[in-house]
């Protein structure tokens, strides 16, 4: 069965995945809306930079988050400064962590839904009047419903997953830094092969009846929709 | 004539390669992460010295136990414990009778700011860290043999929350390194340089603080054929390995 621990950290890494999503979107729709439309030279540099996480082995991003965020790193430094301590080890550290890890996950698909609803929609607006925030808000936003649902499940599952940078940053404290993927790693490097495979288990099948949904009942829904 | 004479001298060339390559063989050695430093070097003198060719890995105890149940592919394991080599025995994956202790691990208190740990450790009591790193101790003895100093120094409750756990001693060592961790306790044979600590600060534990950090090397399943398996067990016990083993800071097996 599991553990009081284990129940700790499927809180914990819910409680993480949550936060991390609010902030990706937040972050992150303006981001791939500027990368859908901009012309600018920059583009394909900030495209590749939001997505390197999806080619570097997560161990190559917790590296350099150990050494930058620690006291001798640029971040680390800044945040000293600014009197809020240094982030490995800590809750926030590992959120900020997890925002740049999955973040590709979530500008990728709004990004492409943003591309998708094409120039027509925007001049139709813009010809009654409505200011960039309302046609954002009013148009854009209802016609890429099913970008945003995508983006917000895949970067919150892939930040549940979330396993190698947690490893290097985490430290593994209880109900800060220990969740399901490095409390299920610690159960089978311990052979305690019944507890890991409870844990493992758990996550299976959540993350399963996740993509499940995604794929089938969101998939449909939006394709009838404009159908009609 | 010649011909014939030439094709013989090949012949037994060929005899003779095949045979030194029967001779030199290659095992896989998995290798606990605090002996990864003497190993490496342990390796290079073996070859020297045998021929035979020791390929290693380096990772935490538990998870080559866990590996070499599933059907991994080593052939010796020099663990970080006695536990693991005895339960690969019993469960059938060690060939039984060839385990042994090849070093007695010796545990330090470390930080990379020189002067900030004096001799004695007094530091753990005096506080004024944010972190203190160590090996978990469900998964690594290394952490075990922290835990029982700190408890032994009666500070185990009052620096708990300050606990940063590594998944391995090389783990923990890194945060240490990076300054992460103020400090941490890791081993001796990870900051050793000619026989004393190399960089930063730290305590040498007594090895009186804790029982005794017992390595031991078993002979797997994988290796009973494997002439070069059973070579690199036999060398673990010579001269110049138990050398090396000993400039590395660790106590030697009586």
């Amino acid at each position: 069965m599991l553990t009081p621990a284990d129940l700790d950290a499927l809180l914990l890494t819910f409680k993480v995945a949550s936060l991390a999503t609010l902030f990706m979107l937040l972050i992150g729709t303006p981001l791939a809306w500027w990368l859908a439309r901009t012309h600018s030279a920059f583009k394909g540099f900030i495209n590749a930079i939001v997505s390197l996480p999806l080619v570097l082995p997560p161990t190559v991003l917790g590296f350099y988050l150990l050494v930058l965020m620690g006291p001798a790193g640029f971040i680390g430094k800044l945040t000293n400064e600014l009197g809020l301590g240094t982030l490995p080890f800590t809750f926030p550290g590992l959120v900020i962590a997890s925002v740049l890890y999955s973040m590709p996950f979530v500008v990728q698909p709004l990004q492409a839904a943003f591309t998708s609803i094409g120039e027509q929609p925007l001049e139709a607006a813009a010809t009654l009047r409505a200011s960039p925030l309302d046609t954002f808000f009013s148009v854009v936003v209802p016609l890429t419903k099913p970008g945003f649902l995508t983006a917000s499940i895949l970067g919150f599952t892939h930040t549940v997953g979330e396993f190698g940078v947690v490893l290097m940053i985490g430290g593994n404290i209880p109900d800060k830094t220990r969740v399901v993927s490095v409390q299920i790693y610690n159960h089978v490097e311990a052979l305690e092969y019944s507890e890991a495979h409870w844990l493992a288990g758990c996550l299976l099948a959540f993350s399963f009846t996740v993509l499940f949904i995604l794929y089938t009942v969101l998939k449909t829904q939006p394709n009838v929709q404009q159908l009609k | 004539m010649f011909k014939y004479k030439s094709l013989s001298l090949y012949l037994s060339l060929l005899l003779l390669a095949l045979s030194q390559n029967s001779l030199a063989a290659t095992t896989l050695v998995a290798v606990a992460a605090n002996f990864s430093k003497p190993m490496t070097e342990i390796a290079a003198e073996f070859e020297k010295s045998t021929g035979h060719t020791a390929k290693l890995s380096f990772g935490s105890s538990g998870k080559f136990v866990s590996q070499m149940e599933n059907g991994g592919p080593f052939e010796v394991l020099l663990s970080a414990d006695e536990k693991g080599p005895e339960k690969l025995e019993k469960s059938g994956f060690a060939v039984p009778n060839t385990r042994f202790i090849y070093a007695l691990g010796k545990l330090v208190l470390w930080s990379t700011t020189p002067g900030y740990i004096d001799d004695q450790g007094k530091i753990l009591s005096t506080g004024g860290f944010k972190h203190i790193a160590l090996a978990d101790p469900k998964l690594a003895p290394y952490g075990v043999a922290a835990v029982e100093v700190l408890k032994k120094k009666g500070l185990f409750e009052k620096l708990q929350p300050l606990f940063v756990l590594g998944e391995n001693i090389a783990q923990t060592h890194q945060f240490v390194s990076t300054s992460n961790a103020e400090l941490g306790f890791v081993a001796l044979s990870q900051v050793i340089e000619n026989g004393k600590i190399g960089s930063g600060s730290g305590w040498i534990v007594p090895s009186s603080e804790h029982a005794p950090i017992q390595q031991g090397a078993v002979l797997l399943k994988n290796g009973a054929e494997n002439p070069a398996a059973l070579a690199l067990l036999n060398y673990l016990k010579s001269k110049p390995a138990l050398a090396i083993i000993e400039k590395y800071g660790y106590d030697l097996p009586k």
